[in-house]
């Protein structure tokens, strides 16, 4: 077993007693390089220091209580190890500081009731079953429908995925990566009867499901492979493709302009996509009237963004497009996902790990066992 | 002063659980938990949950294999109680949510469990605890109208009047303020006391909390030497690897590649009880046929079980083997030995949850009714938990329906407060470290009140803990403040710590045979004439522990010689 060796711990610290803004400080600890950065936070804590605070508990990323950011990089303290640690470190020092998003009460700790649990409530976080008619044994229901909740029962409500959303960055109201997967375990669950109340919901709310950007943060972030992206994205689908919710929000119809836009192009066309997803996703959409008035309120942005060179006007205007060849590649894709009988998700539970390829599109290959 | 019908301290699987049975009942309640409740160590439960569900199963079969997992010193009442009601019970927590796998018709799918003669275990893959933990919160969300929620909120002792528990003093972690919770019935349901050994797969938050505050209010404790080595824990760090790995058709294998449990456990093999896979392990292990640093481990050899089955219903462990051992579990075998798991001893309670004092409740680790005995079968815990969380809420709510809310005065919070304040103004640097006193009574434990014990390594034990009670008393502690003083909480958890070992010590010592969890090199047989009986510890006036007896109650299984 390797012999311990020391590293040097840059932890953020904050009093709220003291009156003193946040500041750091540093200690060097001694431990085997595959030991985590909480192991060598409570070594700090018990050698030189027993006033720093940080939640923890189980040590096994299964509590979720110690959810921080290392080097900048938001995840469980008892999860990462030193020696990973160490070589994302920028100048030899392994940085923790409090997750992002929250309020800080004191050093590592959070107020995860602030901003995490009001959002979990905000997604009505309990299964709401038929009340009457109960099965007098269990529901029957699919046996793959249960392992694939799984992958959002998984999560252990440790914050790291809300810490680095960027979303929430912008808008605080977003609902957020941890309250989506959430909410999509209740949606997927056969036994819930409000699913398509709770997808309306969420497709409505201005804050809801489409307010995601889809910058994967936190898939990253999250130490359960619960990937609450796409969770969002499911949900996404669910109310569009399954029960054809059409939001205020306008969010259905931007996919819909979107999926159309590459579909023809192989690329994206800014200008196209905006009056198309508030005014109909055809060539025609820029003449209805809401189509115009997004235009005319997105003229500052535009036109600073020409003035920067950000765009050339003639791309701007008439968009981009890949050769013939590239375009029919594309398409290509579409028909064949399109053209599938049954929807394929991925789901880690169901398919396998990731970096394995076989039967990473869903379900397990024909006669491959199961049981 | 908060004042309830119901005031339950701890909000893991029984707190919750009894939280919404009092509820249920009409009762007013409160939970009051020094973690956030999905932070409790149920969460931890990782393989599944025991019900004779399946057509061809029995509860009886159930309860037979509990008493005989028990060696005999459960009592058989309780255990019948608690298989009797589990398969409802499961069949709850499924129409509230719990997501538990199915097979191919699509009703629960049941796995195959350590000293369990049929499948008879409930999961969801390996997340079993922490998705029925997680449902509860739920619930406990839902009903927030009718259930107060008093999160990191740490207890510091019950107040006992007219020999009654009339509430409890507890300490705000956030922000450091005492209150008085006025209750009455208070139900203990804060866990187990795996802390007082290095390693184990205990949280650092299981201090034996409430077995100290029961202790010290003049509670009884019973089974207390009965201490569970689990099988199967990282050798690298004590992390568990779940039975459920074994449930699903992993083997054990020596230094020589053998199957060694087809030597001690010939029909049962890898799934015989856990107090016999763990001695088979360490007595491999101390005849120099272990494996890994310095020949300390056990091969657990998952790679026979199908991958694809693996990643989908052992998945938790795929991950502790990737990032804790650098192993990927379904190719190569993971090195693992026996480390502390579980207290089978606890606050003793009736099947009602009901303790010795008026008033005083428990149940989940933390209690004792016993169904366990010397030995608990794996996925009995969650059982334990819900059953008497369930009966220890709605006792408790229907008791408050014919009494009075206790008038309680702020005494005992002037006298908690001074004890902290006590504590805060040790001089630093007289004496030792919290941390290290807290390393030495580990460390201690772990090696001599472990899978063999004797009357040398106890007695020395013994002397330890007594030594570490006194340098305990000078402990300083560096954090001086109010907001999330960690430190001051840490000092008062090690004085728990110190009074549960003291009691574990003291019961190993006295039960000179060997049953269950507790072998004595020393008393190498089993022997009913002497000791078919329970240890109880209660503290005497001047704060030792005084050794009394329970009988055993048996209803329709006398005892037999135990084989798997």
């Amino acid at each position: 077993m390797a012999e311990p060796i020391a590293f040097t711990l840059r932890l953020r610290r904050y009093d709220p007693e003291s009156g003193d803004a946040p500041f750091w400080a540093e200690h060097t600890i001694e431990l085997e390089p595959h030991r985590s950065i909480l192991d060598g936070i409570l070594q700090a804590k018990a050698r030189f220091d027993g006033s720093i605070a940080i939640r923890c508990s189980c040590q096994a990323a299964i509590c979720g209580s110690c959810g921080v950011r290392i080097n900048g990089r938001p995840g469980l303290a008892c999860n990462t190890r030193l020696r990973d640690a160490l070589r994302d470190a920028p100048d030899g020092v392994i940085e923790v500081e409090p997750m992002g998003n929250m309020p800080v009460i004191k050093d590592l700790v959070v107020d995860m009731d602030a901003v995490h649990w009001k959002k979990i409530r905000r997604v009505t976080p309990w299964l709401v079953a038929e009340e009457d008619g109960l099965p007098e044994r269990e529901h029957l229901v699919d046996r793959d429908s249960m392992v694939d909740v799984t992958q959002a029962m998984a999560c252990i409500q440790c914050g790291a995925c809300v810490s680095d959303c960027l979303s929430m960055e912008a808008d605080p109201l977003f609902v957020g990566p941890a309250a989506a997967a959430k909410a999509y375990r209740f949606v997927a669950d056969p036994r819930d009867t409000q699913q398509l109340e709770r997808l309306r919901d969420l497709a409505e709310d201005p804050h809801g499901i489409y307010d995601c950007t889809h910058c994967f943060t936190c898939i990253d972030a999250c130490p359960k492979g619960v990937a609450p992206m796409n969770q969002i994205m499911r949900l996404r689908r669910r109310a569009a493709d399954d029960h054809g919710i059409v939001d205020r929000n306008n969010g259905e119809r931007h996919e819909a302009a979107f999926a159309t836009l590459v579909r023809d192009r192989g690329l994206l066309h800014e200008a196209e996509l905006l009056p198309r997803s508030y005014g109909g996703d055809s060539w025609l959409g820029k003449f209805h009237p809401a189509a115009g008035r997004v235009l005319l309120s997105s003229l500052p942005v535009v036109t600073k963004a020409l003035l920067r060179g950000k765009v050339r006007p003639r791309v701007a205007v008439a968009g981009e497009r890949l050769p013939r060849e590239d375009r029919r590649h594309v398409q290509r894709i579409f028909d064949t996902v399109e053209g599938r009988p049954e929807r394929l998700e991925l789901n880690l539970y169901l398919s396998g790990v990731d970096e394995d390829g076989a039967g990473a599109a869903g379900r397990p290959p024909e006669g491959s066992e199961t049981r | 002063m908060p004042a309830h019908d119901v005031l339950i301290i701890g909000a893991g699987l029984a707190g919750q659980r009894a939280a919404l049975a009092a509820a249920q009942a009409g009762a007013t309640v409160a939970v009051l938990s020094k973690v956030h409740p999905v932070r409790s160590h149920s969460v931890a439960a990782a393989g599944g949950i025991n019900a004779a569900i399946a057509v061809e199963d029995d509860w009886r079969s159930h309860a037979y294999d509990t008493v005989k997992g028990s060696d005999f010193l459960g009592d058989q009442d309780a255990i019948e109680v608690m298989c009797a009601e589990a398969p409802a019970e499961v069949l709850h927590l499924e129409h509230i949510g719990v997501t538990f796998h199915r097979d191919e018709t699509g009703r629960l799918d049941l796995r195959a469990f350590g000293g369990a003669s049929i499948n008879r275990t409930a999961y969801v893959a390996d997340i079993t605890g922490q998705a029925i933990l997680h449902v509860l919160y739920e619930q406990l969300l839902r009903f927030g109208d009718r259930i107060d929620r008093y999160e990191e909120w740490f207890t510091t002792s019950l107040i006992v009047d007219d020999g009654g528990c009339a509430g409890v003093v507890a300490r705000d972690v956030r922000s450091g303020a005492m209150e008085v919770f006025a209750a009455k019935s208070v139900i203990l349901a804060c866990g187990g006391a795996g802390q007082c050994f290095k390693p184990t797969t205990n949280g650092l938050i299981c201090t034996g909390d409430g077995m100290a505050l029961a202790y010290r209010a003049g509670a009884p404790l019973m089974d207390m030497e009965m201490v569970q080595y689990h099988p199967t824990t990282l050798v690298e760090n004590g992390f568990l690897i779940t039975e459920g790995a074994r449930g699903e058709g992993a083997h054990l294998l020596n230094a020589d590649g053998e199957r060694f449990m087809e030597r001690y456990a010939p029909s049962k093999r890898e799934l015989a009880s856990r107090d016999v896979v763990s001695r088979a392990e360490q007595t491999e292990i101390d005849e120099g046929r272990g494996v890994g640093p310095d020949g300390r481990g056990i091969y657990l050899d998952i790679t026979v079980v199908p991958r694809r089955r693996t990643l989908e219903a052992l998945r938790e462990i795929v991950n502790i083997g990737r990032d804790f051992a650098g192993v990927d579990i379904t190719r190569e075998p993971i090195v693992i030995r026996p480390g502390q798991h579980y207290v089978m001893g606890g606050v003793r309670t009736d099947v009602h949850g009901r303790t010795p004092l008026d008033g005083l409740y428990a149940a989940g680790e933390v209690a004792c009714v016993s169904v366990h005995g010397g030995n608990r079968l794996g996925a009995n815990s969650l059982l334990d938990t819900l059953i008497f969380g369930r009966r220890a809420g709605e006792h408790a709510a229907a008791r408050a329906a014919g009494t009075r809310m206790p008038r309680v005065s702020r005494a005992p919070l002037h006298d908690d407060a001074r004890r902290i304040e006590a504590i805060l103004a040790r001089p630093a640097g007289a004496g030792r470290r919290v941390s290290e006193i807290k390393e030495e009574l580990g460390t201690t434990m772990n090696r001599h009140v472990a899978v063999f014990r004797d009357e040398g390594g106890l007695r020395t034990a013994l002397d330890v803990v007594r030594r570490l009670r006194e340098e305990a008393e000078s402990a300083a502690v560096d954090d001086r403040g109010t907001v999330f003083n960690q430190d001051v909480l840490g000092a008062i958890e090690l004085g728990c710590l110190l009074d549960c070992a003291e009691a574990m010590v003291v019961s190993a010592l006295e039960r000179r045979e060997s049953r269950g969890a507790q072998f004595r090199t020393d008393f190498p047989r089993r022997d009913d004439a002497e000791w078919l009986k329970h240890i109880t510890i209660t503290r005497d006036g001047d704060g030792a522990p005084r050794i009394g007896y329970a009988p055993v109650t048996i209803t329709r299984w006398e005892p037999e010689e135990r084989r798997y």
